[in-house]
């Protein structure tokens, strides 16, 4: 249930997000979502892409400094209120969200939600049986 | 076991090697008063002469020598001998103008590589090992030095020069290379490519005497970890002949003045007062024996100190500490004196940053800044940007604790700071540009 998310250190000048974006693109791996903040001096770039470990193997080739991480991602309905009960759940359990971003599925009316908790394994459990979807690799990818 | 190369000398009591100094400082001033006339003009303006020195203390009664009195003597004024007894000539690379020119006769180079071999012998080299010598030849003492003071030793040279990474660690593996010569920056980056492409086993490296630039304690240590090699320390300056002023034993604890062939002192450098044993200051050495171009009182800028306990080895001749750190190369930031070495310190201790950083000062209106731009090792702290934030921040505190200073702290990735093949040149001064 744990997906692999690519961490990428990203320093603030310009060039650096399509020198990075470039060595993705050329590994013939498609970018589902992205996620980076506005920081001064550097940032970290997160990205859910279709092959993960081929995008990993092509930034270090490029010495580039990137990790894997594992996040959750769960698949609510696309209306009013479906993510606060995602969000409630997590809080009810007395997990601390680090981050998430989301994303519109092109299948069908559905929202994907990644998110980054401390012990993903726990975050899933708090998930499990009360009607959310949970999403694998095959799902996303 | 302690190894030397001239024992005698190396272990002659105090008593006796002061009277060695003491007779050897009244020739030359001497030798300089008569051969020098920028000397005899000085001795002249001060009513100094040779006979008037009865101790070893009187030297403070001479005048200092500085480099800008070298410069104003380009290129060869302060010889002491005329041209067809020169045998060699070396330069500074002088960051402005004109560079400083020394010149050696037949004699000077003999007893400089005696000097240099002394060293060398005193952390284990002998004439079975093989030594690569990764300094730069040409102007700049520090190969051509280490090359005749080996050669004397009778080590094996392989005298590489700098640059060419991949071809000065093909040789160092299939020549079997034992000795290591380089500046430690450059000693810093050969190790980590041979960690990185696992070829440490292979080599048989086992000493390294680096100098060319100082070396702190951390990045010593962090050489000795990559490359399993004993990092040893040596000093010299150009101005004074070249390397083997002084260098470490296989104790580590001070660097050995070769001191039958130079007397040091230690002075405050605002007021030029002689400070006692044991008190940092800036380091002034006279040259006992140079020929080509003899050296009285010259200010080397460096700041360090001076022990003259009998060493461990059973070396008699005073030790001096590393140094600190240049008088030249200390900045004032905000006010507050920051030597680079300090930083260096700093940084070498935290073990999520690489071994490479550069310093950046800047001035906005008024307020002086100091930017410290370090590596991260890997993408370990890539999960949170809590993490590189928190990583950031004690840097900065550690930084702050030491320096009492506020510095900006940025985060690069790996292997993006520039490499050295010779010296560092890890300041950015950009203030009044």
């Amino acid at each position: 249930m744990v997906i692999k998310q690519l961490s990428v250190f990203v320093e603030n000048k310009i060039g650096r997000m399509a020198e990075i974006t470039g060595i993705i693109g050329d590994a013939n791996v498609d970018i589902r979502a992205l996620s980076i903040a506005d920081t001064s001096d550097f940032g970290i770039l997160r990205l859910i892409v279709d092959k993960p470990e081929e995008a990993l193997l092509a930034l270090k080739e490029n010495k580039i400094t990137v990790s894997l991480t594992d996040v959750i991602a769960v698949g609510i309905e696309d209306k009013p209120g479906a993510f606060a009960k995602v969000v409630k759940i997590m809080s009810d359990a007395g997990i601390s969200i680090e981050y998430m971003y989301a994303f519109i599925s092109r299948s069908d009316d559905q929202a994907f939600v990644i998110m980054r908790v401390e012990d993903p394994d726990k975050g899933i459990a708090a998930l499990n049986g009360q009607g959310i979807k949970l999403l694998c690799r095959e799902d996303i990818y | 076991m302690p190894v030397f190369w001239q024992k005698d000398i190396e272990t002659m009591p105090r008593k006796e090697l002061e009277r060695l100094q003491l007779e050897r400082l009244r020739h030359i001033v001497d030798y300089a008063d008569k051969h020098v006339p920028f000397y005899h003009k000085k001795f002249g303006a001060l009513k100094i002469s040779a006979d008037k020195i009865k101790c070893l203390s009187d030297v403070k009664y001479l005048p200092l020598t500085t480099k800008e009195d070298l410069r104003d003597n380009y290129p060869f004024s302060l010889f002491a001998r005329p041209m067809r007894e020169i045998v060699r000539t070396h330069a500074s690379s002088g960051t402005t103008g004109k560079p400083i020119v020394v010149g050696y006769t037949r004699n000077d180079l003999s007893a400089w590589a005696d000097q240099v071999a002394r060293f060398c012998a005193a952390v284990g080299v002998t004439d079975a090992d093989i030594a690569q010598i990764s300094f730069g030849y040409g102007l700049f003492t520090g190969a051509l030095g280490l090359h005749y003071g080996l050669e004397k030793l009778g080590a094996a040279i392989v005298p590489i020069s700098a640059g060419n990474t991949q071809r000065q660690l093909m040789l160092m593996e299939d020549f079997g290379v034992t000795v290591l010569i380089s500046t430690p920056s450059y000693a810093t980056y050969l190790s980590e490519i041979a960690r990185e492409q696992g070829i440490r086993d292979k080599l048989k490296l086992r000493v390294g005497l680096f100098g060319g630039e100082g070396c702190t304690p951390e990045m010593r240590a962090k050489i000795e970890e990559n490359i399993g090699i004993l990092s040893t320390d040596n000093y010299g300056l150009s101005e004074l002949g070249g390397p083997g002023v002084s260098g470490e034993c296989a104790f580590r604890c001070g660097l050995h003045f070769s001191e039958d062939h130079f007397l040091p002192e230690i002075i405050d450098s605002d007021t030029f007062e002689t400070k006692e044993a044991g008190e940092d200051g800036e380091l002034v050495v006279t040259t006992l024996t140079k020929e080509g171009m003899p050296m009285i009182r010259y200010r080397t800028k460096d700041i360090t100190r001076l022990d003259y306990d009998v060493c461990k080895c059973g070396r008699t001749h005073v030790r001096m500490d590393k140094v600190k750190g240049r008088s030249d190369d200390m900045l004032i930031i905000k006010g507050v004196n920051v030597f680079p070495s300090q930083i260096e310190s700093v940084l070498m201790n935290i073990p999520e940053i690489g071994a490479h950083y550069q310093l950046i000062i800047r001035r906005e209106g008024l307020m002086d800044s100091l930017e410290v731009k370090v590596e991260l090792v890997d993408g370990a702290y890539l999960v949170e940007y809590r993490k590189l934030e928190q990583l950031r921040n004690y840097v900065k505190e550690q930084l702050r604790s030491v320096l009492q200073l506020d510095v900006k702290v940025t985060l690069v990735e790996p292997k993006s700071l520039e490499r050295f093949e010779g010296k560092a040149r890890r300041i950015l001064d950009l203030r009044g540009k």
